[in-house]
């Protein structure tokens, strides 16, 4: 065995190799909820987004044999529920955070409701996507095995950090963002920038979720998604808005999510199940030490309700 | 009756002439108000609903009709409904009471796997040793103590630390599921549940049994005690009235020198107790011991049941019922329609988005405002 001539060194391996393959999910779905807060809203229903998008990719993917397809298919449905969600809350006096909780609802009930037919027959393609070529030599390769989607997410979150500074729209976003009053007294309509971050942030869920069942864990079932789009609130925080930060914040929750079974496989057994807090604990200890009772969160979006 | 309306001395006089019905018609009519545009987005929803079902070539009538045969129609349904609604009335109140101080809690499921937890855990050394009843009780404690503390967390940190009390309910959620894996599958694993890791079961005898002529367990009567409580201390106590003035306005309740940090903590911990009481009621009612099913989603339902009551304590009653016959017909619903499980799910959903869609309507209408209803071309009296 391979692993055992590493040693030691197989646990940061492992974790490394662990934040890279769960990362990915976190990295789309934080950059989406980045697009949407930095407008204003909350969409606290990407989980049903990204679960609904895991079952398009796979149902696509399997009729036409095309994952990439798939990849798009799960992006259109992304946007037409961030559609729905940015028009349903544009109306006063409805509350985002409880139509995001619905919308999860809806979304994983209709997910499972029209993903039925697609669990059995899943075997015949496993359309694993090609793979970054970036292997050395020795079993250090499976762990850097990786998927295109990864390089996609960063380059986005650096074109995305980049053009909320420096180009017109990134502008519009964040005076949305900070201000409904400034945004309307410059002619811009907020509730129809906020439907059009929502939109954007839906369709970037749903790579997400198309990931985990075309990549990892590779298949459709109900039980695919362990909470990704929920934690996409918490990542934006943790992150402070910025995209660059959503990257980072995905790999750290990845890597700590991976310690439990690295730990495990060089026989540390002990509180295994613990291991999986690891992650929750991680961004509810740096909330803790960077919130402050008597001021927002340094780059919180001023019109944001979540950060009052 | 020959009465010149636009003559403002006339219809003056035609209102005074009928002061003794006006205070009860405007009290009806603000009340009627919630009622109707509720009963609106149901009918709404279901409206939508029916659309998505005629495109897949089912019958929506049908669809209603064992609705109301599995959830309503017989003694039999009913009170599987009620069985149903139970813990979500606990669940329920876990948001609603939070909700009046301004707080936004997620996080109920967490409570509720930790008090079950909690209840199975003091449960196991004392059966065969204590009575039945001080068993049940102090598992009833067990549970409300360590639900509570585990909400009031969330209620501290926003407090004292500004933490995000929505993002941290909902990670100390997953935080209690890896705590309940680590000791269901360790400490206080049964070794005798092999496929599915519980503790030990309580023996039959320390089962929280069904109310007598019911088979119902006696968990509906704790949840609608608590939201009856709930709704006594939220509108009826001085602590209710704090608690709602700093919901209002945290800087005045702060400068009025209302103990706000202390109101937090009190009613987060509440909240959490009877979040955690769902779980010790899973555990003594249904499960007979801690394990993975604790963490079967009454806490997120619960969200959207207090969301749908509107944060009111007693109209959670009315809306659990209501959402544990939806799912109570699903089974029907299955065998009967060949329709995948989920369906109830999409149901759900589509209701949850069209009710809560329709608060936007409130204070729309000038039928259920009083005070505007001789404003305008608009004329109550005259109708």
């Amino acid at each position: 065995m391979g692993d055992a001539a590493i040693g030691i060194w197989g646990v940061p391996l492992a974790i490394l190799a662990g934040a890279i393959r769960v990362s990915t999910p976190f990295i789309f779905v934080s950059l989406g909820e980045t697009i949407t807060e930095r407008s204003g809203r909350i969409n606290l229903g990407l989980e049903g987004t990204l679960v609904f998008a895991a079952m398009t990719a796979y149902a696509i993917d399997v009729m036409t044999g095309s994952p990439w397809l798939g990849v798009l298919a799960a992006m259109a449905t992304g946007a037409i529920f961030g559609a729905m969600h940015g028009w349903i809350c544009k109306w006063p006096k409805v509350n985002d955070i409880a139509i995001g909780i619905a919308m999860m609802q809806f979304g994983l009930g209709l997910a499972f409701f029209l993903g039925k037919p697609f669990i059995q027959p899943a075997a015949p393609h496993l359309p694993s996507i090609p793979f970054g070529v970036w292997s050395t030599s020795a079993p250090v390769r499976a762990a850097l095995d990786i998927n295109s989607l990864f390089l996609i997410g960063i380059a986005l979150a650096i074109l995305l950090w980049w053009a909320l500074r420096n180009t017109r729209i990134g502008l519009i976003l964040r005076v949305v963002g900070d201000s409904t009053d400034a945004a309307r007294a410059m002619g811009i309509h907020p509730d129809r920038i906020r439907l059009i971050a929502t939109t954007a942030g839906g369709s970037l869920a749903a790579v997400g979720g198309a990931y985990l069942s075309l990549y990892y864990p590779g298949s459709w079932n109900e039980r695919i998604s362990s909470g990704q789009g929920l934690m996409a609130v918490a990542l934006v925080i943790f992150a402070r808005w910025n995209p660059i930060g959503c990257v980072v914040a995905a790999l750290l929750f990845g890597g700590a999510g991976a310690l439990g079974p690295a730990l495990q496989s060089v026989g540390v057994t002990e509180g295994y199940y613990l291991f999986y807090a690891a992650p929750y604990v991680l961004t509810l200890v740096i909330l803790i030490a960077t919130s402050s009772p008597t001021r927002s969160l340094a780059g919180a979006p001023g019109a944001l309700s979540l950060t009052k | 009756m020959t009465v010149k309306v636009d003559d403002p001395a006339i219809s003056l006089s035609a209102t005074r002439r009928r002061t003794s019905l006006r205070p009860l018609l405007g009290w009806l009519a603000r009340r009627a108000e919630p009622v109707v545009i509720t009963l609106g987005g149901i009918f709404a929803g279901l409206a939508l609903f029916s659309l998505f079902l005629l495109t897949l070539g089912k019958s929506p009538l049908v669809l209603y009709q064992l609705m109301y045969t599995g959830g309503f129609g017989s003694w039999f349904s009913v009170q599987n409904s009620l069985s149903r609604a139970a813990p979500l009335l606990l669940t329920a109140l876990c948001v609603a009471l939070p909700a009046r101080l301004g707080l936004v809690i997620i996080g109920g499921e967490g409570a509720v796997v930790l008090g079950g937890v909690a209840a199975a855990a003091i449960a196991l050394p004392l059966v065969g040793t204590a009575p039945v009843l001080i068993v049940l009780v102090l598992m009833a404690v067990a549970g409300f103590v360590v639900g509570g503390i585990w909400i009031s967390l969330a209620g501290l940190l926003r407090h004292y630390r500004g933490v995000n009390e929505t993002i941290s309910s909902l990670l100390l959620a997953y935080i209690a599921i890896a705590l309940m894996n680590q000791f269901v599958e360790g400490p206080l694993r049964d070794p005798a549940s092999l496929n599915k890791p519980s503790t030990k079961p309580l023996p039959a005898g320390y089962m929280l049994g069904n109310i007598p002529g019911m088979e119902v367990h006696w968990g509906l009567v704790i949840g609608i005690v608590a939201c009856i409580l709930s709704w006594v201390l939220i509108e009826m106590t001085s602590f209710g009235f704090a608690a709602r003035i700093a919901g209002g306005n945290v800087r005045a309740a702060q400068i009025q020198g209302l103990p706000v940090g202390k109101l937090i903590g009190g009613l987060t911990a509440i909240a959490g107790g009877f979040a955690g009481l769902a779980g010790m009621v899973e555990v003594a009612a249904v499960q007979g011991s801690a394990n993975a099913s604790l963490a079967a989603g009454y806490g997120y339902t619960g969200i959207l049941v207090a969301f749908l009551a509107r944060h009111n304590p007693l109209a959670i009653i009315p809306v659990a019922f209501f959402l544990g016959g939806i799912a109570a017909a699903g089974g029907l619903i299955q065998r009967r329609m060949g329709l995948p499980d989920a369906t109830v799910l999409v149901l759900q959903g589509t209701l949850f988005i069209v009710i809560l869609f329709c608060e936007t309507f409130y204070g729309r209408f000038r039928i259920f405002n009083p005070d505007l209803w001789d404003t305008g071309d608009f004329k109550m009296g005259e109708a």
